[in-house]
């Protein structure tokens, strides 16, 4: 009875806009050049000011609610980028920068190299280029909150 | 009966003035770094987030650490609100801090373990200033009740206002801003991940983030108390009080403990002394 009430009131929308609203981020490099490393920073800089959205670089996985992750997977830090991905609380959403996140890029033949994010763990949002665009990834952080209202929907349609 | 309606009135706007005052505060950081900065209702979004992420409990005794805060918080404010004791009012708060710091203890985790010692380094630092100011209070007024406070027909500042800079530094320290938040800072990826918060998340970090607008809430209560005489005097103090404390976090730099338990002793304990000699020489008590 009150589950129902809750489902349905201005409670829980209140909650889902916010989950849109209060996106804060982990940031982890795998490796490569460090390119996209640098320009996911420079997101977080006043010039580009994602704060207007709520953003923050959170630093802790636990706190998190986005996963960017750059660089090309490794055999030495999959388990790391694993163990990132499992300690954040759901809902959470992951999102590829650059093209080595995408596919190993420039790396992918060398012999330590897995591939891409999604070999390890599910990615919601690919953000091209080699380095991607400060613009091309707060648009891709956008993108994910889009993803982020179609899990709500789901859950929605499913209850 | 009007005390205890005063104090209901006061728990439950308390959060809504704690929400507004942050999302000020974000906004005027930003403004200083010639930014837009988040909506005023930044922090009520981030709430509400946390309460509906997926429960992560690293401790089972830890969501009860939660609560004994966020039950002692907002203790505090009812007290506060019901014009009681502030001695009262300081103890409880205090043990609302320490099992803050139980919680973080209770995980193996390095940062968290770190920011919990950090933390309780701070709490040992403003506690014995804000005792001081308390006793300077009742040195001044005659009792430790803050209906004694509201009798005077002059506000505490005039005679109290070396005891207001020394309750600032304790303000600093409970506030966790620069350059004060070596426990916890709130920009995680500075320092320790967020120390004495990192092992607390979802649901469990949205009940502290709401006990902590109530900690402010009483702060700026118990900073209201150096004005008393004229609603207007008030709201001026401390708006330029708080706006002091964001100007300080923006332009200072982060310290270590050490220097923190130096400069603070050492200033607030020689600022006191000076205030309530003065006191007693002037011939005001």
């Amino acid at each position: 009875m009150v589950k129902d009430l809750l489902k349905n009131s201005a409670v829980k929308k209140i909650i889902e806009k916010s989950q849109v609203k209060s996106p804060w981020l982990v940031h982890y490099d795998c490796g490569s050049c460090n390119g996209c490393d640098i320009e996911t920073l420079a997101c977080l800089t006043p010039l580009y000011d994602v704060e207007r959205f709520g953003v923050i670089n959170i630093g802790n996985p636990k706190h998190a609610d986005v996963l960017i992750v750059t660089g090309s997977v490794n055999s030495r830090n999959k388990k790391v980028l694993k163990q990132i991905y499992d300690q954040m609380p759901a809902p959470k959403i992951v999102i590829a920068v650059g093209s080595c996140g995408l596919t190993g890029g420039i790396f992918r033949d060398a012999y330590n190299v897995v591939g891409g994010v999604d070999k390890i763990i599910p990615v919601d949002v690919y953000v091209p280029g080699c380095p991607a665009r400060p613009e091309a990834i707060i648009d891709g952080v956008v993108e994910g909150l889009n993803k982020l209202k179609e899990i709500q929907q789901a859950a929605a349609l499913a209850s | 009966m009007m005390t205890i309606l005063y104090a209901i009135l006061g728990v439950t706007l308390a959060p809504f003035a704690g929400i507004l005052i942050a999302g000020t505060d974000r906004i005027l950081t930003a403004k200083f770094q010639s930014r837009t900065g988040p909506p005023l209702l930044q922090p009520l979004y981030d709430i509400a987030k946390l309460w509906a992420k997926e429960p992560m409990v690293g401790h089972r005794f830890q969501p009860l650490c939660v609560y004994i805060y966020l039950a002692a918080a907002m203790v505090s404010v009812a007290l506060f609100f019901a014009q009681s004791d502030l001695l009262l009012i300081f103890f409880v708060q205090a043990v609302g801090a320490v099992f803050l710091v139980m919680g973080a203890f209770l995980v193996p985790s390095p940062f968290s373990q770190a920011g919990a010692n950090r933390e309780l380094i701070q709490i040992l630092t403003y506690e014995p200033l804000i005792i001081i100011v308390l006793a300077g209070i009742h040195l001044y007024t005659g009792s430790f009740k803050i209906s004694a406070v509201y009798a005077m027909d002059k506000p505490l500042l005039m005679n109290l206002p070396l005891l207001f800079i020394v309750f600032g530094y304790a303000l600093t320290i409970k506030l966790r801003k620069s350059p004060f938040d070596i426990s916890a800072s709130h920009h995680a990826h500075q320092e320790l991940v967020r120390g004495v918060f990192t092992e607390y998340s979802g649901r469990m970090l949205a009940l502290i983030e709401i006990a902590h607008l109530y900690e402010t809430v009483l702060i700026l209560g118990l900073c209201s108390l150096f004005w008393t005489t004229s609603i207007m005097g008030m709201v001026v103090l401390l708006a330029l009080t708080y706006i002091a404390e964001i100007i300080v976090d923006n332009i200072s730099a982060r310290m270590s403990f050490r220097w923190m338990l130096k400069s603070v002793w050492a200033s607030g304990l020689v600022l006191s002394a000076i205030n309530l000699i003065w006191l007693y020489s002037g011939g005001r008590i």
